[in-house]
């Protein structure tokens, strides 16, 4: 009897245990292009292996569309088990309002601060020395992704820097070929932009400008350059047709278009399509001038919500993506950077390795939505959107009016 | 003869209907007049994601109009309002005096016309980004009849985007237009179609002079379903061009949303749609006026 009663307590110990264990949390985040799908179906396995379940809240659209949403969200009272957002200034209101969940516990039991590459990732999560985000990976935008094809059919060698492809253009239009692609959206031109600045002005004049908010030097003649460089770019990708950047890429990946600049999310796309780098495209880093990358990327917060269960699930969730095994899985899929370097990635391709080598090398800068608040980068973005656009804002308009929103940033 | 009760005083008559009113009465303070209320407040800080109370006087508003991107949008706005205004009107009513012609499938025809204003605009908004689309839609079929120089491609042209979505504006909402318009039309007295007749007045001046002041009420009805319509005019932009080329089809309430949400500053996006409501308190005033005053008059 007392035998059966064991066995019968055990049982319902197990039962609930596991019932307790087995805790359901729903994500949210933007990732719906095949590649980014591809990646993101990888954490919710390794979610749902470790015995919870990963209920996909998946936001079609831009990070634009989905950030309003998964902000009004947390503050409505209705918060998702853990979200994506790009970390820098984006959360720190949230992080004031005591809306995210502390995971300083976690950061110190998984030792986040020794293997974390590079640590300025971490410190962007951090707020008065405690973490409130696991970053995922690193994201850099600085890639000239440019078609084989396109140049072979235009005849013309593919280019070695932005310089040459410059040169190119007129060839690659007589073929009938968009030089330069670049979607409609808002973020894509600002983001080449951005890029540009970068590459061109060399990394001293960015970080004076970006980091330091001088309006002196975005007034002054490296700047001009800059400008120069995105006038010759709104030139050469007046003639793209498209809206989203996927299908951009996807310009490239079909020869439709000579080149296209964008982060390295690109990356899924083209293995998605099977085209090997070097052989079917090539990529380079820094346009080919500036060998520096930005390390932005996603991250994962995780607001307070009243369920104690919850709340451990959301730990061991975000335990588990900093992990190495998931960090190699995900990574992979995504064509993004690990956020460590302790970690074995043999099987990657050749921009991957490129990207990995300038982070070993140190040559990195912060992304801009580390350094400017989510104000200034959207003022940014519709300066620079309407100048793409309108051929008639001469490019010294311009320069004038992106160094007033930089003065102005405080 | 002596009164027997003493008149009611004039708050207390029909006490169950004010009763009964209350619960609206206190929604529309608190959401609408309560809201607009902290809404303005908050639009002189300098609150970004949450709302703070760091007063900055005007400065939101001196940025506001001194933003391109809100003059574009402004002047969109009266493009589109001014257009879609006149020819909603405009195609209503010929729409409706068309049908009120004692046509045959009159029903058929009245279904096909309001059928589209049983899409919403995001819907309007895509279905018509491809028909507009030059690779695929209208310029793509004229080209390959024959036509290979015709050029139709308003979404992609900054200078007459604005129409591009005139266009598909005016193809959702004429259809209710014409509804209203019919059952003014239908509410006319036939008497006095046949005293014209007799008078020997060609039919269109009997529309003309006639009958169209007798539907004045009906125009006012249809005036501020169109003008409400207008100046909230958001998910139609969004569907079809997400403000672009560049910023050329931009309207304030896509900048409303754009500053709350995505800029994380919300004294700016409260100072424009304060401006907002300006612009429809401009409107509404004359009109509560004439409609309200002239009553009075009669």
């Amino acid at each position: 009897m007392k035998m059966i009663k064991t066995v019968l307590a055990a049982t319902v110990a197990l039962g609930l245990s596991q019932a307790v264990y087995a805790t359901e949390l729903e994500v949210t985040h933007w990732w719906t292009s095949g590649g980014e799908a591809a990646a993101v179906t990888e954490l919710a396995k390794a979610f749902d292996a470790s015995g919870d379940k990963w209920k996909d809240g998946a936001i079609a659209g831009s990070g634009g569309t989905a950030r309003p949403i998964i902000i009004s969200r947390i503050m409505g009272g209705d918060p998702m088990g853990a979200t994506q957002l790009n970390h820098g200034k984006q959360a720190e209101e949230l992080i004031a309002a005591g809306l995210l969940l502390d995971l300083t516990e976690v950061a110190e039991k998984e030792k986040w601060r020794e293997v974390i590459k590079p640590v300025s990732l971490l410190d962007s999560c951090t707020v008065n020395g405690k973490v409130y985000c696991a970053p995922l990976n690193i994201h850099s935008w600085q890639w000239l992704w440019l078609s084989h094809k396109a140049f072979a059919d235009a005849k013309v060698e593919v280019p070695k820097n932005w310089d040459e492809l410059v040169a190119a253009a007129p060839k690659l239009e007589a073929a009938g070929k968009v030089p330069l692609a670049v979607g409609q959206q808002p973020w894509q031109s600002a983001g080449v932009f951005n890029v540009m600045a970068i590459a061109i002005a060399g990394m001293d004049s960015w970080k004076a400008v970006f980091v330091d908010k001088k309006a002196e030097v975005a007034t002054g003649a490296e700047f001009a350059k800059v400008f120069a460089a995105a006038d010759q770019a709104r030139k050469m990708s007046a003639k793209t047709n498209v809206q989203d950047w996927n299908q951009a890429t996807n310009l490239v990946i079909t020869g439709g278009a000579g080149g296209q600049i964008m982060g390295d999310w690109a990356q899924g796309e083209f293995q998605l399509a099977n085209q090997t780098a070097g052989k079917d495209y090539t990529c380079l880093p820094g346009l080919g001038v500036n060998e520096v990358i930005s390390t932005g990327g996603d991250a994962f917060y995780f607001p307070v919500v009243k369920d104690k269960e919850k709340t451990e699930a959301q730990k061991r969730l975000a335990a588990l993506m900093v992990s190495q095994q998931v960090q190699v899985a995900f990574n992979l899929k995504k064509g993004s950077l690990p956020v460590r370097s302790d970690i074995d990635l043999n099987t990657a391709n050749d921009c991957m390795k490129k990207g990995l080598k300038i982070l070993a090398d140190g040559k990195i800068l912060p992304d801009v939505n580390q350094t400017l608040t989510p104000d200034t980068v959207t003022q940014i973005e519709d300066l620079i959107v309407e100048f793409w656009n309108d051929q008639k804002i001469s490019p010294a308009d311009a320069q004038a009016r992106f160094a007033k929103i930089i003065s102005a940033e405080k | 003869m002596a009164a027997t009760q003493q008149p009611r005083p004039a708050w207390l008559k029909n006490m169950s209907a004010k009763l009964a009113s209350i619960p609206m009465v206190f929604t529309a303070l608190v959401i609408f007049v309560g809201c607009t209320l902290w809404t303005v407040y908050y639009s002189f800080t300098n609150s970004k994601l949450l709302p703070n109370s760091n007063f900055v006087g005007l400065d939101q508003y001196t940025r506001l109009w001194e933003t391109n991107r809100w003059l574009v949008s402004v002047e969109n706005l009266v493009i589109y309002g001014v257009c879609s205004l006149i020819l909603s009107l405009v195609l209503g009513f010929l729409l409706a005096a068309l049908l009120d012609q004692k046509i045959r499938f009159e029903n058929t025809f009245r279904s096909i016309f309001l059928y589209p204003f049983a899409l919403s605009f995001i819907v309007t908004g895509l279905v018509w980004q491809w028909i507009l689309n030059p690779e695929y839609g209208v310029q793509h079929l004229v080209r390959q009849l024959g036509w290979t120089s015709f050029t139709f491609d308003p979404l992609y042209n900054a200078d007459i985007v604005i129409y591009g979505i005139l266009i598909a504006g005016i193809w959702q909402g004429s259809g209710l237009i014409m509804c209203i318009m019919l059952a003014g039309l239908r509410g006319i007295d036939s008497e006095i179609w046949k005293a014209a007749r007799v008078d020997g007045i060609p039919t269109w001046k009997t529309y003309l002079w006639v009958v169209i002041p007798m539907m004045k009420p009906v125009f006012i009805t249809a005036l501020v379903l169109i003008a409400s319509g207008i100046v909230k005019v958001y998910d139609l932009v969004v569907a079809q061009t997400s403000g672009g080329p560049g910023i050329a089809s931009e309207v304030p309430a896509k900048y409303v949303y754009d500053k709350m949400f995505q800029a994380q500053n919300l004294g700016q996006g409260f100072a424009a749609s304060t401006m907002m409501l300006l612009s429809v308190v401009v409107i509404l005033i004359p009109w509560a006026y004439l409609q309200f005053g002239g009553k009075r008059r009669g």
